[in-house]
């Protein structure tokens, strides 16, 4: 059970706001943080893995304190061992794929996991590497291993995936639920990206404006009384039925058939990206 | 007749030996501190590039006359006599040469993404480990201009070397006096030798360096 209290003025985009929020999570839950830039989700983040001060709160990480402003008890990023994933990946240019997860070990930490991350992310082959050189998909697999190799609690990930175009998205979600699973992790995600949220998350927080304004369950989310009305969903066209006028779209894991009018439905073709929108659950198809 | 630059290279290589023991240390304050001190010490640092080099040179003199009370402490505790020493000229040199050699390492610090030391302090390094294992790695050009940089500057002292130290053969007569001497001797063939190697030494060293840092060889860093 990991329990936040923070409170801590910010300077968001649209002027100064505070930042004061608490919520609790269970332990192996997948969390997504959700909502505008500015809101706040980066810096609860980064207080979290103690990059960051705030000037009130409390943290608890099962049983153990890691942050009592009253009490003055502060644990450095150092001590937390928090695993963190960076939106710009931050591996070591000076050191190779190999060298940066060793890097990571503990005092006396045998060397095997390194072998096995290497194993589960499938990056054997740029292992002798240095980083500049690989794409920003292997780059973010060599980050999530990284993150991996103190064999953390707590796995954080800012963003991990905004950068990624939709395929290497994907996979990398797949890794992300795996590692969840295998290593028994407390997951903290942010991400703006619904099919995202709804194919990782177990719960979501929206935070608006320094305050998180809904916890919801997967299922509630899409409910949720600001959502209904409107949900924009990436996904690829996989199947066409000529006689229904039916298309059938892999959204994240999932897959969607819906009907759309005649002279759209001959305008697209199988593999073309859309967004799938529902207004009022009218189910409105759209090209993108 | 080869005294004179000897001593100038033994000057500047010690001098900057030490700056970087110095300016490492004081240049990653510098790039992360966020303390009032920090703007009044930079400028301090960075005195030198304006400060005509005479005037340090004098309250250097000043400060450690053995004639006045911190000079005489200095000589009877430490030993040290710092006016028309060389151990002086290398104390006065570092000062002077200080802005070179922090400079240089501070922007290269401040330039590198700071998620890079982030990422080891949650692996759970320290500041010394990140320093030495992650970040100055990182920054070797950088680390390379301020050692030629402060190595070059150094050898092209004139006004606080001869303000402190004077004008001793093989103590403190340095290449840059010996010339200023020569000439005021009328012997210009041997300060037209003195400058020629001068000259034609700085040019290569910074040569190198913008050759180094450049597109040129790049390989040989990354």
């Amino acid at each position: 059970m990991i329990t936040v209290q923070i409170k801590h003025p910010l300077r968001g985009a649209s002027g100064k706001m505070v930042l004061d929020i608490h919520f609790k999570i269970k332990e192996n839950e997948l969390v997504t943080l959700y909502g505008k830039s500015g809101a706040g989700k980066t810096t609860t983040l980064r207080i979290l893995a103690g990059l960051m001060r705030p000037k009130e709160g409390k943290i608890v990480v099962n049983d153990k304190v890691w942050l009592d402003t009253k009490q003055g008890i502060f644990k450095k990023p150092q001590e937390r061992r928090v695993g963190l994933l960076f939106q710009d990946y931050a591996l070591f240019p000076n050191m190779t794929v190999r060298q940066n997860l060793e890097f990571a070990l503990l005092k006396n930490q045998p060397k095997t996991i390194v072998s096995d991350l290497i194993e589960i992310m499938e990056i054997g082959e740029l292992q002798h590497q240095k980083p500049q050189h690989l794409s920003g998909g292997q780059q973010q697999r060599v980050a999530l291993a990284r993150a991996l190799v103190q064999k953390p609690k707590l796995l954080l990930l800012d963003e991990p995936l905004s950068a990624l175009d939709i395929t290497i998205r994907q996979k990398l979600q797949s890794y992300i639920l795996q590692v969840h699973k295998e290593f028994n992790l407390t997951t903290i995600l942010i991400s703006h990206d619904i099919s995202e949220i709804l194919r990782l998350s177990d719960t979501i927080l929206e935070l608006e404006n320094g305050a998180i304004i809904a916890q919801t369950s997967r299922t509630d989310f899409l409910n949720h009384k600001n959502f209904g009305f409107d949900i924009n969903l990436d996904g690829i066209i996989i199947q066409k039925n000529n006689q229904k006028l039916e298309v059938t779209l892999q959204i994240g894991d999932n897959q969607v058939a819906t009907r759309v009018n005649q002279e759209y439905f001959n305008h697209l073709k199988i593999g073309d990206k859309v967004q799938f929108s529902s207004k009022l659950f009218m189910p409105l198809l759209r090209k993108k | 007749m080869w005294q004179p630059l000897l001593l100038t290279f033994k000057l500047a290589f010690v001098t900057t030996l030490l700056l970087v023991v110095i300016a490492i240390p004081l240049a990653s304050w510098l790039a992360y501190s966020k303390s009032k001190l920090k703007p009044m010490l930079e400028a301090l640092i960075a005195m030198p590039l304006v400060l005509p080099p005479t005037v340090l040179g004098f309250y250097l003199l000043i400060a450690f006359s053995p004639s006045n009370a911190f000079g005489t402490w200095l000589d009877q505790w430490l030993g040290l006599r710092l006016v028309f020493s060389f151990e002086g000229l290398v104390f006065a040199s570092i000062l002077y040469s200080l802005p070179f050699m922090v400079h240089p390492i501070q922007s290269g610090l401040q330039n590198l993404s700071g998620s890079l030391r982030e990422a080891a302090y949650v692996l759970g390094k320290s500041k010394i480990t990140t320093l030495f294992k992650v970040l100055l790695p990182n920054i070797k050009p950088s680390l390379l201009t301020g050692i030629v940089l402060s190595f070059a500057h150094t050898i092209g002292e004139f006004g606080v070397v001869l303000m402190i130290g004077g004008n001793i053969p093989g103590k403190t007569k340095v290449a840059s006096i010996a010339i200023y001497d020569e000439v005021e001797a009328m012997n210009y063939d041997l300060a037209n030798t003195y400058s020629l190697i001068l000259f034609a030494l700085t040019f290569t060293i910074l040569l190198v360096v913008y050759v180094v840092n450049g597109k040129h060889i790049n390989p040989f860093w990354k």
